[in-house]
């Protein structure tokens, strides 16, 4: 039984390996602050979403699946909690439960296998429930392959045979054990055995006549026989080693089957949680419109940047670009124009596309592609000049080491930590060769010199954006197309800051 | 058992009947001084039961006897014969175990079972020894008189017999099923009547949920190795649901009690022997060193080894990964005595060993270190090597070393070899010469052969009956021991130049450096 929602036909891998470079991913886009909003407290969520996020999907047909799901999640949100809720219950009984689970003998294992079971049991029944009511309501194939599942192997007489097994194997008239004689005649092969009808009330029979008079095949143990009880459990384990691991293993399975459920329904419960945080900021939300890696699109209208959205909780601005056919985006301009959170939200909005998610925009298309990488300015290191360049450079190449064509990159000031010149020359050579491999560029620097040679070089499939700066200095955080220029508008801010102080 | 059995039984490991009869069971004055005890330790390690210390004791004293084992040695060089050879042993070993416990059981019927156990896997053990010897193209006569005399004993009538009675009352007891009811502290024990399998059917029952592997619940329940008595009485009781099956194990018990044949067992521990030693022998060769079969002489005392080593030393450098170096050695025509001489440390001691273990290892007919070598049959060995805990004072101690090699001489035959390490070290030096080279004339004259570790050059010119070896240094680093012993002139003095230029200390740098 396999809940099948990540994938159509494979299981979510909770813990497979992160993309090397995934640690400054998360920095770079301040993932954090979104993970933390879908997960709303509960860490399981966050953990599949990070590994959801980070795992980008390559292939569209796979993405189209978790977005569908997504659309009836989002129709259907009671619904969808719900059944998070009962795999969590299964796992919250469990672990309060039945701490430090099976003992170490085969009575141990079988009795504790059954009590589990019993709970169990209770809540594959809710879910029945509610597969059984909810299979029409929704639409996505992924939901409908689930209920049906659900449907067909929780029957109502499997789930009543079931009860029944559970009852046999508590054994209120003794247990039944075949053996053979093995080597010296001592018994071996010892397995559970289910008497024949006509002996099962029969056997409560003999044992009371059994109390009363000893017969020629039957004897008792003295209760005071320490040494013979013993040897009696042990005899008794042998019979039931088989049985109570194969109960066991079937409530490990079924623990499993909720663990996996729980797993495959926490990306969508998390991207519920964002979603009514969005909704509640204002911030427009759209299904992305895909398309094949090699194809270069990018156009979006009022792309915002969530985290920064949830951060300051309150609406912020979006932006609007038309970069279809564009391999190379220079931003430049104004100081704290919103360079960096446009940045920021092409990755966000190109990683979350990527895992089957919405987008915050209100209208998103863009290509595949098949990773994506931050090239960012790291300002903790500021006081060591000479090795900072070097560190860029290192962390440059460990990209390069991995990087494949199709791929995005973002750079946020990145080769500045030299003078302009030299800088220019670096960005200059490795932009060059990245776009070679068709990987896609967003590249925010202050470096005139780069920028100005990219306008001769790479007309074609160079956008060039500007944070845009009003005649009295006021910044928009809106990204507008246009030609870099010679100033920064440092002083705009030194004067904002000082003025305010 | 048998009566129509070839009269006399043939062993694997004596060519001459009196040789099993006069085995030693205590270690030879000599093992210590040669390092053999260990030897024998390492062979002999887990084969314990075996009591194989007693052949390794007892060298061997006729030619014959010794080329016997040799050529058992030859044969056993085909390794698919050696693993078969080996599984037949680890049978016996089986075999040897349960009747151990048969033996120690309280239950009759669990009892007997073991001792049924017990000849089903002899009678395999039988098999494999027929068929093993039968199908190998064996050269040797120890082993090819035992094939004939197993391959009588198999197919005697009683043996097929036995067998046949064996395996039958085997399968009758294995196919007695019965069911243990177990409530509490009440068990009831009934035939079993088809009663249907719960543990597969709840297994089948929730296989749905089954997915990729998961732990295994079932605990490991080690299996009883004694019987207590709730098994004891549920056996009982089985036994009076199947009284047939039961009764005829009974009968079985008394008539095969003895069931193993003395000359199946007797082969089981003498080969043993050559097991043992192969393995020991087959690790150091691993380790890059070569064994050969040498050939003996009965009165010839031209002998001679080639890159031969001491096998103690070899095993120890062998578990430490150090090298080992090969010495050559050889007399002819009247040389008897092998005076060794040279720096300390540089395996003199060592060379004098290994003189005596090559000869008692070929007398005890085994393949021995070296690529080729032809050796002396001799009759005993004696060893002479200082002894530090018998020390009183100085007079006390020469007179111990007078009394110990009076006694050597006394004893002492031409077939005998005698090893004598540093005597008289302690001893002024022109005692020493003299007291040495008196002993070393009355050893010539039993024409004995030997070696003699010294520091006294002089000895190696004694006559034309001694011959002088010298432990050798790197010429270039005096310090540096290559263990090689040439055959050479004594010249301790030329070590001391050496010494002394590695120093910078001879007449000339001396001179050099003081006029400096």
């Amino acid at each position: 039984m396999k809940s099948y929602l990540m994938f159509k036909d494979k299981d979510f891998e909770v813990s497979q390996a992160l993309p090397d470079h995934y640690e400054d991913l998360v920095k770079d886009l301040e993932l954090d602050v979104m993970l933390k909003a879908m997960a709303a407290e509960d860490e399981f969520i966050h953990d599949i979403s990070k590994t959801a996020l980070l795992i980008s999907l390559a292939d569209a047909d796979e993405i189209l699946f978790r977005q569908e799901i997504l659309n009836d999640c989002i129709k259907n949100p009671k619904i969808v909690r719900e059944i998070y809720r009962i795999a969590q219950l299964a796992k919250e009984n469990k672990k309060r439960r039945w701490m430090g689970i099976f003992t170490r003998n085969p009575s141990g294992v079988l009795s504790s296998a059954v009590q589990l079971m019993l709970m169990f049991t209770e809540l594959l029944k809710e879910l029945r429930k509610i597969a059984n009511d909810s299979v029409d309501v929704f639409d996505s194939a992924g939901f409908k392959q689930f209920f049906t599942m659900i449907n067909d192997e929780l029957s109502d007489d499997y789930l009543a045979a079931m009860d029944d097994h559970l009852n046999q194997l508590s054994f209120k008239s003794g247990v039944w054990i075949s053996a053979t004689l093995g080597k010296g005649n001592q018994g071996e092969a010892y397995n559970l055995r289910r008497p024949k009808k006509k002996y099962r009330n029969f056997i409560k029979n003999i044992f009371y006549k059994l109390s009363a008079k000893v017969t020629t095949t039957s004897f008792m143990v003295d209760p005071r026989d320490q040494a013979g009880n013993r040897a009696l459990s042990d005899l008794k384990d042998r019979g039931l080693n088989e049985a109570a691991n194969a109960l066991a293993q079937s409530a490990e399975h079924i623990d499993s089957f909720f663990v996996n459920l729980r797993t495959e329904l926490a990306f969508y419960v998390g991207c519920l949680n964002l979603y009514d945080r969005l909704q509640s900021l204002n911030c427009p939300v759209t299904t992305p419109r895909l398309f094949k890696s090699h194809e270069k699109k990018h156009q979006f209208r009022g792309l915002r940047e969530i985290c920064l959205a949830l951060t300051k909780d309150d609406e912020v601005v979006g932006n609007d670009i038309a970069g279809d056919d564009c391999g190379l985006f220079i931003i430049s301009g104004a100081n704290q124009g919103g360079k960096s959170t446009f940045l920021r939200s092409i990755g966000l909005a190109q990683l979350m596309m990527q895992s089957g998610m919405f987008v915050a925009a209100e209208s998103f298309k863009a290509n595949l592609c098949e990773g994506v990488y931050t090239h960012f300015k790291r300002q903790e290191d500021e006081t060591m000049k000479s090795g900072k360049l070097d560190e860029e450079l290192s962390r440059m190449s460990e990209i390069v080491e991995v990087i494949t064509p199709h791929s995005l990159i973002l750079f946020n000031e990145s080769f500045s930590a030299t003078n302009e010149r030299e800088g220019s020359e670096i960005a200059q050579q490795i932009l060059s060769a990245l776009l070679n491999q068709d990987i896609k560029i967003f590249f925010v620097t202050h470096m005139y010199e780069l920028a100005n040679s990219f306008n001769h070089q790479h007309r074609d499939n160079t956008m060039f954006l500007q944070a845009e700066r009003k005649e009295d200095g006021t910044r928009t955080f809106k990204l507008l197309e246009g030609k870099p220029q010679r100033t920064s508008f440092a002083e705009d801010v030194y004067h904002e800051v000082f003025q305010s102080s | 058992m048998e009566s129509d059995r070839v009269m006399k039984m043939k062993t694997v490991l004596f060519k001459n009947e009196q040789d099993s009869q006069r085995l030693k069971e205590s270690r030879p004055e000599f093992f210590a001084d040669l390092n053999l005890d260990q030897v024998v330790d390492w062979i002999t390690k887990n084969k314990e039961d075996y009591r194989l210390t007693p052949f390794l004791y007892t060298p061997l004293e006729e030619l014959d006897a010794i080329v016997y084992r040799q050529e058992v040695f030859r044969d056993l060089e085909d390794k698919g014969l050696l693993e078969n050879l080996e599984s037949f042993a680890k049978y016996m070993n089986v075999v040897r175990r349960y009747l151990g416990v048969a033996k120690e059981r309280h239950y009759e019927n669990n009892k007997m079972g073991w001792h049924l156990e017990a000849a089903l896997v002899y009678c395999d053990a039988v098999h494999k020894l027929v068929e093993t010897l039968t199908q190998a193209d064996l050269q040797s006569e120890g082993l090819k008189g035992c094939v004939k005399q197993f391959e009588d004993y198999v197919q005697s009538e009683s043996f097929i017999q036995f067998e046949r009675t064996s395996r039958d009352l085997k399968s009758e007891l294995s196919s007695i099923e019965y069911n243990v009811i177990i409530r509490d502290n009440w068990v009831r024990v009934r035939k079993f009547n088809s009663e249907k399998d719960y543990s597969r059917e709840v297994n089948k029952f929730f296989s749905k949920f089954e997915e990729d592997e998961v732990k295994d619940f079932r605990v490991d329940l080690a299996v009883p190795t004694g019987m207590n008595h709730v098994e004891g009485k549920i056996l009982d009781l089985v036994a009076k649901l199947f009284p047939r099956e039961f009764d005829h194990l009974k009968d079985y018990y008394h008539q095969y009690e003895n069931f193993l044949d003395e000359a199946i067992a007797t082969f089981d521990r003498e080969i043993q022997f050559y097991f043992a030693y192969i393995t020991f022998m087959e690790r150091i060769e691993n380790f890059g060193l070569r064994f050969c079969y040498p050939q003996l002489g009965v009165n010839d005392k031209t002998i001679h080894a080639c890159d031969t080593f001491d096998i103690a030393l070899a095993e120890i450098h062998r578990r430490e990964d150090l090298a080992i170096v090969g010495n050559d050695f050889h007399l002819e025509g009247s040389e008897r005595i092998i005076v060794v001489t040279g720096p300390n440390q540089g395996g003199k001691t060592t060379f004098a060993r290994m003189f005596a273990q090559l000869h008692y290892l070929a007398c005890l007919g085994c393949p021995i270190p070296g690529s080729e070598a032809k050796l002396l049959v001799f009759d005993q060995i004696y060893t002479h090597f200082e002894r530090e805990e018998e020390i009183q004072n100085l007079r006390g101690k020469l007179k111990d070393d007078l009394v110990r090699i009076q006694k050597i001489i006394e004893a002492a035959s031409d077939k005998s070899i005698i090893i004598m390490n540093e005597i008289f070290t302690s001893t002024a030096l022109e005692d020493a010469i003299y007291l040495s080279e008196i002993i070393l004339k009355k050893i010539i004259e039993l024409d004995a052969l030997g070696v003699c570790v010294t520091f006294i050059d002089e000895l190696s010119t004694l006559g034309e009956q001694t011959i002088s070896m010298v432990s050798t240094v790197d010429p270039d680093n005096p310090a540096e021991r290559t263990f090689k012993i040439i055959r050479k002139p004594a010249d301790g003095r030329a070590y001391a130049i050496h010494v002394a230029k590695h120093h910078r200390l001879t007449q000339d740098l001396i001179k050099e450096r003081i006029e400096q």
